[in-house]
């Protein structure tokens, strides 16, 4: 197994921390002038996302993870796995469980392309675009030409999430959506 | 991480020109410091014969079997072993793998040795001069004992060194004088009832300085160095030649006095607001 020493850590590196794949966020280089060196390290556990902080002696290794970033279209789902396709041509399949969905359930529509994480091969988290066009399948009637500034009512995408949209949206509109702060962004022509 | 990413072919400064100008007139300022105080300039070799024992450091060799000096340390004591006044040097120092925001291979030193100084005397020199670089502040004293939990006579080195530094970290936003150091961190000052008369002066959570009340019996040292070289062997570290210069200096006796090294980089980025020292030097690691 292929494993890094504390002088080749750097940010965006993939590591094995506590049997779990971790992305080094920050490295620090820390030496007192009369004591030891050593590294302080910022991971991001890339199946969590929670951020650990490590202390390690310098010459120290950690072993390295086999973590790998691909573009996938998302297919469907079978209520128990989300399936995504590669997009490089191979058509290659992977099943991507609950967990690792968590984040981009919201705004997983078919067809989509979806940043997939893969651990060994295995999706363990899957990153939506910035911004998804979604369709309005409900919400109260739009009322035309109120133009109340920042008045609001919630809305019922085609993937089941309710996001706030101005009064004026009505049921088969298709929105814009930042999926980093979940917010309607605008209202796309068709 | 340093802020300077790797480039290609890097012809231009790291830092901006404005960091030069304040660094030029830090040296003005330093230099006038000590004319009024009557201490004198030396300018001591970069190119040395001997490396240094102390296991934290490791020179760098030349091919005719010479070494880039960690510090001027030890030629500035065998001015003082000379007969030398009070002195001070400002140069370039070299410490092999040693780069990070905080660190680079090459950096400046800053080195004072005052004859009949004790470390509070030195302490008070030193923020004296702080101030009118910095711009005058309040300094907290803090033990070393004080800054850990660990029990200090039974944790491990590597477990103080790590305690420390984090301790170290943490003390933002203020100058603190970290003193009486344990006996086993002492290095090269003297030991006074079985505490080191050692001192750091911390700023931000930036280790700026370490000082000591000199150690002077020849006896002692030539323990401690081959000390030093035992640690090394265990370590499977380089074992280099005890500078026979520096204890024949100490046999013909070093005056009573206290002597502090400031990385005069970390003082310039302090004074800027700098996050690494990469912002005001032009050429660090990478781009020299």
């Amino acid at each position: 197994m292929a494993t890094y020493a504390t002088n080749e850590f750097r940010a965006g590196l993939k590591v094995l921390l506590e049997a779990d794949p971790c992305s080094i966020i920050e490295n620090e280089f820390v030496k007192p002038g009369k004591g030891q060196a050593f590294n302080r390290v910022k991971f991001r556990n890339l199946k969590t996302g929670r951020v650990w902080e490590r202390t390690f002696k310098s010459g120290e290794t950690i072993e390295a993870a086999d973590v790998m970033e691909a573009e996938m279209e998302y297919l469907y789902s079978d209520g128990q796995f989300w399936y995504f396709m590669k997009t490089d041509g191979s058509y290659e399949q992977v099943e991507a469980g609950d967990a690792a969905v968590a984040e981009a359930r919201d705004w997983l529509k078919e067809q989509d392309t979806f940043m997939v994480t893969l651990w060994n091969g295995d999706p363990i988290s899957v990153t939506p675009p910035n911004f998804v066009d979604l369709e309005v399948t409900e919400t109260d009637p739009g009322l035309r030409g109120d133009t109340a500034q920042g008045a609001t009512k919630p809305a019922t995408l085609s993937t089941g999430a309710t996001v706030k949209v101005p009064l004026f949206v009505n049921i088969g509109d298709v929105l814009r959506i930042d999926t980093r702060t979940g917010e309607y962004v605008s209202r796309v022509k068709s | 991480m340093t802020s300077d990413g790797p480039c290609e072919p890097c012809w231009e400064p790291s830092c901006d020109i404005e960091a030069l100008k304040v660094r030029a007139r830090m040296l003005r300022i330093t230099r006038r410091f000590f004319e009024e105080r009557d201490v004198l300039e030396v300018q001591t070799p970069v190119l040395g014969r001997h490396a240094v024992t102390d296991p934290a450091i490791e020179c760098i060799g030349t091919r005719d079997g010479r070494f880039l000096q960690p510090s001027p340390e030890y030629h500035m004591k065998r001015l003082l072993a000379a007969g030398a006044p009070s002195i001070f040097s400002i140069g370039p120092v070299f410490r092999a793998g040693e780069a990070g925001r905080w660190h680079n291979t090459e950096f400046t030193m800053l080195e004072w040795y005052r004859v009949g100084f004790d470390v509070d005397d030195l302490m008070r020199e030193l923020a004296a001069l702080i101030d009118e670089l910095l711009g005058p502040s309040d300094y907290e004293r803090r033990t070393f004992a004080g800054l850990t939990a660990l029990d200090i006579d039974h944790a491990t080195t590597d477990e103080l060194d790590l305690a420390i530094a984090d301790a170290v970290a943490r003390l933002r936003d203020k100058r603190v004088f970290v003193t009486r150091y344990p006996a086993r961190q002492a290095a090269l000052a003297r030991i006074s009832n079985g505490v080191a008369d050692r001192f750091e002066l911390v700023i931000d959570g930036i280790e700026v300085a370490n000082g000591y009340h000199e150690l002077t019996d020849v006896e002692e040292l030539t323990r401690r160095l081959a000390a030093d070289n035992l640690l090394r062997c265990e370590r499977d570290q380089t074992v280099p030649h005890v500078d026979r210069a520096l204890l024949a200096a100490h046999a013909s006796g070093l005056p009573d006095c206290a002597g502090v090294a400031v990385g005069f980089d970390r003082l310039v980025a302090l004074e800027i607001g700098a996050r690494a020292l990469a912002d005001v030097m032009p050429f660090p690691d990478g781009r020299a």
